[in-house]
């Protein structure tokens, strides 16, 4: 008991967040709460607003209402630093987005003198841990243009973790990748949420989700519809919209997953 | 030809002194252009509304009017409002100021095609609007930008030309003094429309090995022939 009361501290908490476009909600009154060590997995068809709520976590998008906090710091607050909070979440995008006149190991490392004011010295030692925890040691002096793109990605998310951010977020970290390329770029993720990463994933992957994944919550028309455990939700969806979708979706996905 | 040949040899030395101070012209007013219209474009690109404002305003006014209009107003026009300025410092400063206003174009569209993703991916990691401007931005659009800008030296060192009708003593002043001399327009103003053209193919020669020095490893391809 006192265990599972330590592991469950909450990392990332969001109360009734909305976000509108014009007249639209993109999604409404989310509620959603990720605990230290956790993977959630979000998932749900194109334009559910599920790329957004990432970026409104990561304070690239302004939310309407509602609340979010990281450990005990209301970041929605008025006066909050965002670039101070923006430290403490890691994101790693679909297209990557690398810095592309920097080096692997530049990328890496600019955060870390930029932000941090590391000694160089220190920063390239820590740069190249983390490259090396991704597996792309020997890739420290590629640039972009000279990596494919899962290593391109894995840097991405060597970039993230130098930070050592509270947690890492996830925005279709393997859509933009060619099937041979993803399976590198999950292995990773994997390894990371092994080690005790928090991490909030969004992603089609079903059999990434199905074997990683803590919670899976399903989002679709702006709103939570159902979340819960990868068996719950695989074996026992309780609403129907889940089952159509994860049947769908495993359709699509299924044979690749088979493949492997 | 003979003639022209012998034309050429007597006024080569005037006409280096002038190609001199045509590169001078040339090099300051570049200077000038480039960091008033960095600051243009930044200021359109980024700034509040009344910056963004000034700037458009700026651009369009000295775009919109004869750089022959602009160098006459400083050098015969500030001088009524108490500010009397030099030919050389007059001449300098049309050219930078007009200059600016196409420079400040050229910036802006490699800053924008690098996109607001490079911001957003700066952001990420916690850098300032400014840092992440002044780290990634600038560094992927100023070599983006030198082969559209490349016009922009060129076409200055040519435009210079202009600073002769305020009697600054450039290529151009070298030229009509030669031809008052030797009663030989059609020969001096085509010995020195041959000096203009060696400088351009000089520079044109600079401006290439500049973009060819700055390539971003892995992006060779653009400029390798498929």
């Amino acid at each position: 008991m006192t265990l599972e009361f330590v592991m469950a501290k909450p990392i990332l908490t969001i109360k009734n967040l909305t976000k509108k476009y014009g007249g639209n909600a993109v999604f409404h009154n989310i509620d959603l709460t990720v605990n230290e060590g956790d993977t959630i997995v979000i998932i749900g068809p194109s334009g559910t607003g599920k790329s957004t709520l990432l970026r409104c976590i990561n304070l690239l998008t302004c939310a309407d209402e509602g609340q979010i906090w990281l450990d005990d710091l209301e970041i929605t607050a008025k006066g909050c630093d965002d670039d101070r909070v923006r430290q403490h979440i890691g994101m790693v995008f679909q297209n990557f987005l690398l810095f592309n006149h920097l080096t692997a190991l530049d990328n890496v490392m600019l955060g870390l003198t930029k932000v941090k004011h590391m000694k160089p010295e220190e920063a390239r030692v820590k740069a190249l841990s983390e490259l090396e925890r991704v597996g792309l040691s020997d890739r420290a002096d590629h640039y972009p243009g000279q990596l494919s793109g899962g290593q391109q990605q894995r840097v991405a998310i060597a970039r993230a973790l130098a930070m050592d951010p509270r947690i890492m977020l996830f925005d279709e970290p393997t859509s933009a990748l060619d099937p041979e390329l993803i399976g590198e770029v999950l292995e990773v993720m994997r390894k990371l949420a092994l080690e005790g990463m928090t991490m909030l994933v969004v992603t089609h992957e079903m059999g990434f989700a199905r074997e990683v994944a803590d919670r899976i919550v399903f989002l679709e028309k702006g709103s939570i519809v159902e979340e819960g455990s990868p068996d719950d939700l695989f074996y026992h969806p309780k609403n129907e919209r889940t089952r159509e979708f994860l049947w769908k979706i495993t359709e699509l996905y299924g044979k690749k997953e088979e493949n492997k | 030809m003979a003639d022209w040949l012998q034309l050429f040899q007597r006024y080569l030395p005037d006409f280096i002194k002038g190609a001199a101070v045509t590169i001078e012209l040339t090099v300051v007013g570049l200077a000038i252009g480039f960091a008033i219209g960095l600051l243009l474009a930044l200021a359109r690109l980024y700034g509040p509304l009344w910056l963004k404002t000034l700037a458009i305003g700026y651009i369009e006014l000295f775009r919109g009017t004869p750089l022959l209009v602009q160098l006459f107003l400083i050098y015969y026009g500030l001088p009524s409002l108490g500010l009397t300025l030099t030919q050389t410092v007059s001449a300098y400063l049309a050219l930078g100021l007009n200059s600016a206003a196409y420079q400040a174009e050229y910036f802006r569209g490699a800053i924008q095609s690098i996109g607001s993703s490079q911001m957003t991916a700066g952001r990420a990691i916690g850098l300032s609007r400014w840092k992440t401007i002044w780290y990634i931005i600038l560094p992927q659009a100023l070599r983006l930008v030198i082969p559209a800008w490349s016009n922009e030296p060129i076409s200055l060192l040519k435009t210079t030309a202009v600073v002769f009708l305020i009697a600054v003593q450039d290529l151009m002043a070298k030229a009509k003094r030669a031809a008052t001399a030797t009663y030989d327009p059609i020969g001096s103003y085509l010995a020195v429309a041959v000096v203009y053209l060696v400088l351009v193919i000089v520079l044109n020669w600079g401006l290439k090995y500049l973009e060819r020095k700055t390539v971003i490893p892995g992006f060779e391809m653009d400029s390798k022939k498929v």
